[in-house]
């Protein structure tokens, strides 16, 4: 017996075609757009990079030299604000994964991430203002800006740090309390060690995101303009993410490739650290022992 | 019982010859309790947040604040000197509406790709276009909103032959490329968390992929591809840089995607920096920052009360 297609088996198999075909075309104009958008900013921005670029400040009035005191400012914001968060993310992530129990008070923990992470990035903004800047008195400084992206970027490290947690499976953990071990000691010596890697590339991701972030720093800490480095944690600092606002918005007559230039530098810092992270994460899933 | 015959005083030497608490057993309870703070922090930071910014608009909110005049009136006219208004209507349209329309062109696709991600693509082609979209993802607002002003501006010009770019279209479609990433990324893994059983059981009655998806797979996943969907609109909802450099940030009641419009978060935004601290403007934005976290808050709530009657229904 031959097998016949059916007048009903063709129209399906076009029909499964169709879908896929249109699938795909929906994918790629998500994706298409974006890639064409960044060759353009290339196109545009390329005759901007140079070493002096990244070493010089900006001068007259911001219509040339370089993003140097940017790129250092950027630097001690994200770098406090891991300080703060990179702590405080961890052991959130240690408590929800290792000792929660299963409770109305576990259950309002992660509708607080999840709400923390929902949270506008201007209201966070208004609440860095009121909280850091005010109350606690630190005045528009690089302390309260990166108090303020710390907040706003706890959800990241707790997230991704939590999965790399439970990705180490249970019994290592019964294997170690067998032994009489406390649950520090599981954590100390089998949890955190096998989930290290993990929850770096969380962390990694974390510095992407707190780098692009512009409105929580624009009232709490990042300054338009200025000239000199920030000498302390409560002085006021430039931005790369705000310098690109300024020069592209507030700032008459900056040539066109200044601001592209920027844009640039923004993505290129953002995609590599994505890179980095994704690519760790392929590596170790490859090289997962269990 | 045996316990009655034992003296208390034995009790003791008992319980004192079995403690066997040192060290390790105090860092462990320090250690408990630490990550207990970190653990309560997420409360603590979101309390915080709207203590705080409540605190700031709290002198509008009782004197000044009048609710028709807030929801009824589209001028939002901070700054003038004999009599001013703070109408948020057209605040409140301007950001509807470019969520909207970034929500009409970015949910098809979002979860168009999603499906195709999920459920057609195998092995390094689907690795690569997650790793595609995990990278959109990664694209820092402020420069969504330097790409609407210097790249989609002039081009939108252009081909409508209109004097200004920067309107509801551009916004929405910045925001639209912005927050489809994040879409889709939900919406794949709520489509993976249909257990493959499902799939298995209608493959072997004959039905095709397609069937397989739009039958099976598709209403098993609804509640995760609705709270995606939510997130997004959440995130259009929130999103301030590029919004604020794509819309044209004039107070405006739109009547076509071509008008310019303002957004809250882009007012708050603009206009902080020239207020002066405490004063009526200034608390008025924190008043609209009030108004926007509530509306995250509830967005944000409904999304995890929908994915968690995924848990509870039938999967």
């Amino acid at each position: 017996m031959t097998f016949e297609a059916t007048e009903l088996n063709i129209r399906n198999k076009k029909m499964e075609k169709l879908f896929r075909i249109l699938f795909l075309m929906m994918t790629l104009l998500l994706i298409l757009p974006v890639l064409i958008i960044i060759c353009l900013l290339l196109a545009e921005g390329h005759e901007a990079l140079s070493v002096d670029f990244f070493l010089t400040a900006p001068q007259n009035g911001m219509t040339a030299g370089g993003i140097f005191p940017a790129l250092v400012g950027t630097l001690w914001l994200v770098a406090i604000a891991l300080l703060v968060s990179v702590p405080l993310g961890v052991a959130a992530a240690l408590y929800l994964s290792e000792y929660a129990p299963d409770n109305w008070l576990t259950r309002i923990i992660n509708l607080a991430i999840v709400n923390l992470a929902g949270v506008p990035s201007i209201v966070h903004a208004l609440f860095g203002v009121g909280a850091f800047v005010l109350f606690f008195g630190f005045g528009t400084s690089i302390l309260a800006a990166s108090f303020t992206l710390a907040i706003m970027t706890l959800p990241v490290v707790i997230v991704s740090t939590r999965e790399s947690l439970q990705a180490v499976p249970l019994a290592f953990r019964e294997a170690c309390w067998n032994m009489g071990a406390t649950r520090w000691q599981t954590i100390r010596h089998v949890v955190l060690p096998n989930s290290i890697s993990g929850i770096l590339t969380g962390i990694i991701l974390e510095v992407s995101r707190s780098v692009g972030e512009t409105a929580p720093i624009m009232f709490t800490g990042a300054a338009f303009f200025l000239p000199f480095l920030p000498q302390s944690v409560f002085d006021q600092t430039m931005a790369l993410s705000l310098h690109l606002f300024v020069i592209s918005t507030q700032v008459p007559g900056v040539p066109e490739h200044l601001p592209f230039g920027v844009a640039l530098v923004l993505i290129g810092i953002v995609l590599l650290l994505n890179s980095i992270s994704i690519a760790f994460r392929m590596y170790l899933r490859g090289k997962k022992k269990w | 019982m045996i316990m009655n015959n034992i003296t208390s005083a034995d009790n003791n030497r008992r319980r004192a010859s079995a403690d066997r608490r040192n060290m390790d057993w105090y860092l462990d309870l320090l250690v408990r309790f630490l990550v207990f703070i970190g653990g309560i922090s997420a409360i603590i930071f979101i309390l915080g947040i709207f203590v705080f910014i409540t605190s700031q608009g709290i002198g509008f909110l009782l004197d000044r604040f009048d609710i028709a005049e807030f929801f009824g009136s589209p001028l939002w006219r901070p700054t003038s000197e004999e009599h001013p208004t703070y109408g948020a209507l057209a605040l409140i349209v301007g950001t509807a509406s470019i969520t909207g329309f970034a929500m009409l062109v970015s949910v098809p696709f979002s979860l168009g790709a999603a499906i195709y991600i999920a459920e057609f693509a195998q092995g390094k082609v689907r690795e690569t276009l997650k790793v595609l979209v995990e990278l959109l993802a990664a694209i820092p607002s402020v420069v969504w909103g330097f790409i609407g002003l210097s790249i989609m501006n002039p081009f939108i010009i252009k081909l409508f032959n209109i004097p200004v770019g920067l309107n509801i279209l551009n916004a929405g479609i910045i925001l639209g490329l912005m927050a489809a990433p994040i879409m889709a990324t939900i919406a794949e893994d709520a489509l993976k968390a249909v257990p493959d059983t499902y799939r298995e059981a209608a493959e072997a009655m004959g039905a095709t992929r397609w069937q397989v998806i739009s039958r099976v797979t598709l209403p098993s996943a609804k509640n995760g591809l609705m709270a995606a969907v939510l997130l997004g609109v959440g995130r259009g909802f929130g999103e301030t840089m590029a919004v604020l450099m794509a819309s044209g940030h004039s107070v405006n009641l739109p009547t076509s995607p071509f008008d310019s419009v303002r957004a809250l978060t882009a007012t708050i935004a603009a206009e902080l920096g020239e207020t002066a601290q405490g004063s009526e403007h200034y608390q008025a934005l924190f008043t609209l920052g009030i108004f926007l976290f509530i509306v995250t808050f509830i967005i944000n709530l409904t999304a995890d009360i929908v994915v968690r009657g995924i848990r509870k229904g039938n999967i």
